[in-house]
């Protein structure tokens, strides 16, 4: 206890000479649904475009809310909800090719959602069916890490060797990893920073800073705002509306094009907010206020999308309530697929350790199915 | 690409520094993909040498000075394989293997069965391990029963040059993440190494080798003991003994069958390692011999090697590290029951 008041006595202005810069954040579209403009920020979407990106943060949210009523009915394990964080998987999900790579943490569904993984695949994992499974390379959608920040160096490495494969280009690759404010503590992420920066890897660093390590505030991660490490590290650094759809696309294409042309790395920090628990297991009531909730329930990502083609006129009420019911059709079709997943076979356990057969493992797989067996021989004895 | 020295020593002896370096070199002959990345690998060709002259010949682009940090290496080294590089990481000494801990216990080891086998990763992690050297702290150290422990791993030891230098092109070419370790005090040693021969006709890496054939009591060992034993086998020789001496080569999997049969027919079973004997590889051996040559041992199963204890100061380490004498010492307690 002595060492956390300690480091509480410490002022967060003490070892500054200067005042902080005030932090800039990207923003084109307001929390009322205005439409903003940034001159480094240009953006041009169709009406189809803009209805189709709020289709998607419908979907990805129905999905979430969907997957935390089967674990709340004891047909997942856990989940880890993105409630809050739709614009910014979405957001920068679209603004990806299909041959770039992402990385994810165990919470990008929306991200995944735009790769084109099936969302029955993350249920798999969370409910004990899996390990994830799924072909990285079948979506460009590596694998969900579980371990915090490890996957920046894993992206970073990919994108060493998109390097080396001469793939980079105007029409070259890129690799994106997502990561939460906690993960920017982690020495990983940190390593990812430094080996991205000095090879100039084609990587971009996209950290949802939702405010919550699971119990633990921001300041507890930083003095400084987190975009404002890149520079330390020798590259760019843009704090965007993570909320705001139209920003994370604009400001994540112009980051993973700049990669892909080789001009190196960008750290994004989405500013946005985990509007739920940190994982259903989490009781947020315990070390938040509910009136920070509140606020950050005002600036909505999915409403302010909403509210701008009412606006503009670009959507009638028949666009929502279609979206609407198709959101409930994908509930539905995922929840059948969760209560219809088989448990797998227990002696499965032993395959994909190596590439080839192990002896050992076939031996212990032989025991396990001797043993299971000698169940049945019991029963059919009666 | 081959290096100008490679032709004169074909029929010649090498250090398994040099057998190393022309196993790496003739691994990146055969595949573009094959990486070489660590700490001081490139201009300097390591601290041991081992990767003498490859950034040279092959460019800085797959020979890869990396930053300072070991977990660093592992972790971009699994992105990398990600993209279908086949990268081989120097870990400078035993003792810095554990800020890539992480990476290669949670994620290269787990890749594959996480990926339910659509992910293969072909990394191999080299490691200088072992004592013997007079080194100062972390740079003794035979952590490789950590490695074992863990699934989806390949944990091998290389204990002359020839295998050096086949084994480590071996350890290349498999699709699993292989710990290569490879006994530093030994990397002066000499050996004939076959340059010219394919190493296809080499003897498969997952399999152990018996080097001197005996009759009385089996001896284990692999990495710097190899020597040790070979020469100990010698010794009880004069002494009437006959010490059958198979070098393990592979710690993960076990040769359990070289091993199994050997103990059946001399009856008597010794395992030698420098690492600790507590939660040793020895012990996983005992285990299994015990199992299943029950009814052929004459004697429990013994095991010489370090103390429970961190690796000492380097002038008492030899007080630590098995001998000679001291493996003698513990094949005649063999001989007690």
């Amino acid at each position: 206890m002595a060492v956390k008041a300690a480091g509480q006595a410490a002022s967060p202005s003490r070892s500054h000479d200067e005042p902080p810069p005030t932090p800039q954040l990207i923003q084109l579209l307001t929390p009322e649904g205005e439409r903003a403009e940034h001159p480094d920020y240009p953006l041009d979407l169709t009406p189809d475009e803009i209805k189709a990106l709020y289709r998607d943060l419908i979907l990805v949210r129905r999905i979430d809310f969907e997957a935390i009523a089967l674990q709340r009915q004891g047909e997942l394990g856990i989940w880890a909800s993105l409630l809050g964080q739709e614009a910014a998987q979405v957001g920068s999900g679209r603004a990806l090719g299909p041959r770039d790579m992402a990385f994810p943490t165990y919470r990008e569904h929306g991200v995944a959602w735009c790769r084109g993984l099936d969302p029955a695949k993350l249920l798999e994992l969370f409910r004990g069916v899996s390990h994830g499974g799924w072909d990285p390379k079948a979506h460009n959608f590596h694998l969900y890490t579980i371990v915090i920040g490890a996957q920046t160096l894993h992206a970073t490495g990919y994108a060493m060797g998109i390097q080396r494969d001469g793939a980079l280009g105007e029409d070259g690759e890129a690799a994106i990893v997502y990561f939460g404010d906690g993960a920017t503590s982690q020495g990983d992420v940190n390593e990812a920073f430094i080996w991205a920066s000095v090879t100039n890897a084609p990587v971009v660093f996209f950290c949802q800073n939702n405010q919550w390590a699971i119990s633990e505030p921001l300041d507890r991660q930083t003095r400084i705002p987190l975009y404002h490490r890149a520079r330390g590290f020798g590259f760019p650094g843009i704090r965007v509306d993570g909320n705001d759809v139209f920003a994370c696309l604009a400001v994540t294409r112009q980051a993973m094009q700049a990669a892909r042309e080789g001009q190196g790395p960008t750290l994004i920090e989405a500013f946005t907010y985990r509007m739920g628990a940190h994982t259903t297991t989490d009781d947020p009531t315990r070390y938040r206020l509910s009136a920070e909730l509140e606020s950050w329930k005002l600036k909505d990502p999915i409403e302010r999308v909403k509210q701008y083609l009412i606006r503009s006129g670009m959507a009638q009420e028949s666009f929502f309530t279609g979206v609407s019911a198709e959101a409930d059709e994908v509930g539905i079709r995922i929840r059948k697929a969760c209560l219809e997943m088989p448990d797998p076979d227990p002696l499965s356990m032993f395959d994909h350790i190596y590439a080839e057969p192990s002896g050992l493992l076939e031996e212990e797989r032989a025991q396990l199915a001797a043993y299971l067996s000698s169940f049945v021989s019991e029963e059919a004895a009666r | 690409m081959t290096s100008p020295a490679a032709g004169k020593q074909n029929a010649g002896k090498l250090t398994l520094s040099r057998a190393l370096n022309e196993g790496l070199r003739k691994a990146m002959e055969n595949d573009p993909k094959v990486l070489v990345m660590g700490e001081d690998v490139g201009r300097l060709g390591g601290v041991f040498r081992v990767t003498d002259g490859l950034q040279k010949d092959f460019g800085e682009d797959r020979v890869i000075d990396t930053p300072l940090a070991e977990s660093g290496i592992v972790g971009t080294a699994i992105g990398l394989a990600l993209r279908g590089y086949r990268p081989v990481c120097e870990i400078q000494f035993d003792g810095f293997v554990f800020p890539a801990f992480d990476q290669i216990v949670s994620q290269l080891a787990k890749m594959s069965y996480r990926s339910a086998g659509h992910v293969r990763l072909p990394v191999v992690v080299r490691i200088p391990f072992g004592g013997g050297i007079g080194a100062v702290e972390h740079h003794s150290e035979s952590p490789e029963a950590l490695f074992a422990h863990i699934a989806g791993l390949r944990v091998v030891a290389c204990g002359d040059p020839a295998d050096g230098y086949a084994m480590i092109q071996q350890a290349i070419s498999c699709d699993d993440p292989v710990i290569f370790f490879e006994p530093k005090r030994r990397y002066w040693d000499k050996t004939d190494v076959d340059l010219a021969g394919g190493v296809a006709a080499a003897l498969p890496i997952d399999t152990a080798r018996t080097l001197v054939t005996g009759t009385d009591v089996t001896l284990l060992c692999y990495g710097p003991m190899v020597r040790t034993c070979v020469e100990a086998a010698v010794a009880a020789q004069e002494e009437g003994k006959s010490i059958e001496v198979i070098d393990l080569r592979s710690l993960s999997p076990l040769d359990t069958e070289t091993i199994f049969a050997s103990v059946r027919k001399t009856g008597r079973c010794v395992v030698v390692h420098e690492a600790a004997v507590t939660g040793g590889i020895g012990g996983e051996i005992a285990a299994r011999v015990s199992q299943e040559c029950f009814y052929h041992l004459e004697a429990p199963v013994l095991r010489a090697g370090g103390y429970t204890t961190p690796y000492p100061p380097s002038r008492i380490e030899d007080h630590y590290l098995p001998d000679l004498d001291r493996v003698l010492d513990v094949v005649d307690r063999a001989f007690g029951y």
